[in-house]
């Protein structure tokens, strides 16, 4: 590994990885084991300063990057939450009316007339309250920040238009004070569910990486460094059971966030080994569908359990 | 080093244009985004050099197939050469059939500019001739499966025109609205500072917007006319409105989304046949709803989509799991209209397993066998009275069709 080894003294910025081995290095360094299309994206978007999309099924980490990144780059972590009806007034920035019109009161209270002095107090930073958008485009002395506009499918097409601007330029136009732009482009890490597809002209001006379910083996030394104190045979078990499950005709396969739920789950009810009603019981924390629990609960389950416990026995 | 500088540009260059002509969106700007990428990674190791030019050029999790497929022809490896040299011989995929079914637009092309395509058949032309037609009353009320290709031309105009007005949604975004419900802070103080004194009031109310529609259309041998026809229509849907996705099925589903988006009618519906395998195949229902539910429906159906099913029912597979599949549609879609043609025998009545497995999940079940029937459903619809079907159709949703049928329906039993 060409990082220097031991951790970067707190509050000191770190460099940007300078290499796609660098920046494998610098998301192990966040407990975040990646794999090499994912590190190759994040490091080529930091080096020539685009955002990143990430998009994958629910729970295979995409707004986990986005958070190591922060903590492994001492950056502060700006996160923008998307839902349906998101608008400029949540996401940029909005004006501080009651303050306003209480500013607009005293005025005339006190019989101050020059109108166009008025409109310019009013319009002043004094009265702007800075959405995630805004506030990642300020300067930083720890550097630029990450910004994470999360689950960008939830929002709708006008959201979109609106970031390409914040996007390809880094700047939001206010219209009353002009347009506001960052001295240093924020880290923007972007995600989506797919729940729809996303404008091509949004992913134009980003790179794209797909996060797909870990291997068994990546799998596994996910789970070592997030859940340490599972038992190693526990946690040989699990993985096999769940990627086993991932095969198998669901309707929501379970992701890496749901093998970590679970093992805490069975660690919790002090299992050190799978079995078969440890599995029934707790089921519900690996499918989240009706369907699929009814479907895989009981036989299946047991033939599913029988390999991995099989398995998980040969080195 | 020096030759690799110079070559690799070009290659990626040649690569990126072989993408587009792929059918992958891929602009200049990316081009040069890729050439910036390439040469940040190098040459040093494959997996990077790939790793690279797919965050780059691809923004869809479905171009990763064609992507793949492309890098590993153009780039293809000889493995005696030392590591990086591999990448400076591009080459064209050899004669031969291409191996699976997504390769033959990449083979194209890769071929595109040495020569057309060949052996590429003209598709099935199902409809040719000019209309001649004079008798629209007759027409209206004539089956799909007994016009003449010139009849069904003239019907195809008329369902072009057809409109699909369903009810919008409402969103949380709001306008400026004079009659809104809601004040509007921000335009209230812009009019306090033009206005002499005092603070006016402003309204906002919330914007509305057109759902979302999924067309399910069934192409076996029972259905292929009205399937065609329905095509027709669901393609003047997505000419007139955004978010219209299409999907047909037989042994297969197939998207044909991109197909439909077609301007010329003729040439988007020869493109849905071109890409469509089992074309008046036979039927699998349940097995095609069940991929859509696993593969699609996440991605459709989130905000408040409108499923339109149309099919006659007659399932090959005995209905397997097609009342699970069918509930599993209903539950994730905001409305399921069922549209079947075999409504046009008046002593319709629904025996076949399939039918009878469907009948009890959807929101609604029309007939579709004719223009009338067509413009009952737009009528059907239509804002006004939809919010009374939406009524009809939750009281009956667990019963027979009968309630969620209109009684201005003519022909049901």
């Amino acid at each position: 590994m060409s990082v220097p080894a031991g951790a970067p003294p707190q509050g000191a910025p770190r460099a940007l990885p300078a290499s796609v081995d660098d920046a494998v290095a610098l998301l192990a360094s966040g407990d975040y084991v990646a794999d090499r299309s994912l590190a190759t994206g994040l490091f080529l978007s930091l080096r020539l300063g685009r955002p990143l999309f990430l998009e994958g099924e629910a729970g295979v980490g995409k707004t986990e990057v986005a958070k190591v990144l922060a903590r492994a780059l001492a950056r502060r972590l700006i996160r923008l939450q998307c839902y349906e009806g998101l608008d400029l007034a949540s996401a940029a920035y909005e004006w501080d009316y009651p303050r306003q019109m209480l500013e607009i009161r005293v005025a005339e209270a006190a019989r101050e007339l020059d109108r166009a002095r008025l409109e310019h107090d009013l319009f002043s930073e004094r009265f702007l309250v800075k959405r995630p958008l805004l506030q990642a485009l300020e300067p930083d002395p720890a550097g630029p920040p990450v910004l994470l506009i999360d689950e960008i499918d939830r929002t709708d097409e006008p959201f979109e238009a609106f970031l390409l601007e914040v996007l390809s330029d880094f700047q939001v136009t206010i219209p009353e004070i002009g347009p506001v732009r960052a001295a240093a482009p924020p880290l923007v890490v972007i995600t989506s569910n797919r729940t729809r597809e996303v404008h091509d002209a949004l992913k134009r001006r980003c790179f794209y990486a797909w996060i797909d379910y870990p291997d068994a083996a990546r799998e596994l030394a996910i789970l070592r460094l997030r859940v340490p104190q599972a038992a190693e045979r526990l946690a040989r078990e699990v993985v096999g059971f769940v990627q086993r499950l991932r095969t198998r005709d669901l309707f929501k396969l379970p992701g890496v966030a749901e093998t970590l739920d679970w093992t805490q789950a069975l660690i919790t009810l002090d299992r050190t080994a799978l079995d078969g009603d440890a599995v029934d019981a707790t089921l519900g924390v690996l499918l989240k569908y009706q369907d699929d629990v009814a479907r895989v609960r009981g036989a299946e389950a047991e033939a599913i359990l029988g390999e991995a416990v099989q398995e998980a026995r040969v080195p | 080093m020096t030759a690799e500088a110079g070559q690799l540009p070009l290659h990626v260059l040649r690569f990126a244009r072989t993408l587009r002509a792929a059918g992958m969106p891929i602009g200049p700007g990316r081009v040069l985004d890729a050439l910036a990428a390439a040469a940040e990674v190098g040459l040093a190791r494959r997996d990077d050099f790939y790793w690279a030019l797919h965050a780059v050029l691809v923004s869809r999790a479905d171009q990763r197939g064609l992507f793949d497929e492309a890098f590993q022809l153009f780039f293809r490896a000889p493995d005696a050469l030392p590591a990086g040299l591999e990448l400076l011989l591009p080459r064209a995929p050899a004669a031969g059939p291409p191996r699976r079914e997504v390769t033959r637009r990449l083979a194209e092309a890769l071929a595109a500019g040495r020569a057309a395509p060949p052996g590429s058949s003209p598709p099935p032309q199902l409809v040719a001739g000019r209309a001649e037609w004079s008798d629209r009353d007759a027409l209206r009320t004539k089956d799909f499966e007994q016009m003449s290709a010139e009849e069904l031309r003239e019907a195809e105009r008329a369902v072009a025109a057809f409109r699909l007005p369903v009810p919008d949604l409402r969103t949380r975004r709001l306008r400026a609205d004079p009659g809104g419900d809601r004040i509007d802070p921000r335009a209230m103080l812009r009019a306090a500072l033009r206005a002499p004194a005092g603070i006016p009031l402003r309204w906002r109310s919330a914007r509305p917007r057109p759902p979302a529609i999924v067309a399910l259309c069934d192409v076996s041998g029972s259905m292929s006319r009205y399937a065609r026809m329905l095509l027709r229509f669901v393609h003047a849907l997505a000419a007139g409105r955004e978010r219209v996705h299409a999907f047909t099925f037989g042994t297969r589903l197939t998207p044909v989304t991109r197909q439909l988006q077609r301007r010329d009618p003729d040439d988007a519906l020869a493109a849905v046949a071109r890409a469509v395998p089992g074309w008046e195949g036979g039927t699998r229902i349940g097995a095609c709803l069940h991929e859509f539910n696993l593969r699609w429906s996440r991605r459709l159906l989130g905000q408040g989509a409108v499923v339109l099913l149309v099919t006659d029912g007659l399932d090959r597979d005995d209905a397997r799991g097609l009342a699970e599949e069918t509930a599993r549609l209903r539950r994730s879609c905001r409305r399921l209209v069922w549209l079947n043609p075999l409504l046009r025998y008046a002593g319709f009545e629904p025996r076949a397993a399939g039918v009878r497995a469907m009948l009890p999940e959807v929101h609604e079940f029309r007939p579709v066998h004719d223009l009338e029937s067509l413009s009952q459903l737009v009528e059907a619809l239509a804002p006004a009275r939809a919010a009374e079907f939406l009524r009809a159709a939750r009281r009956s949703t667990r019963g027979a069709a009968a309630g969620s049928v209109p009684p201005a329906a003519p022909r049901r039993a």
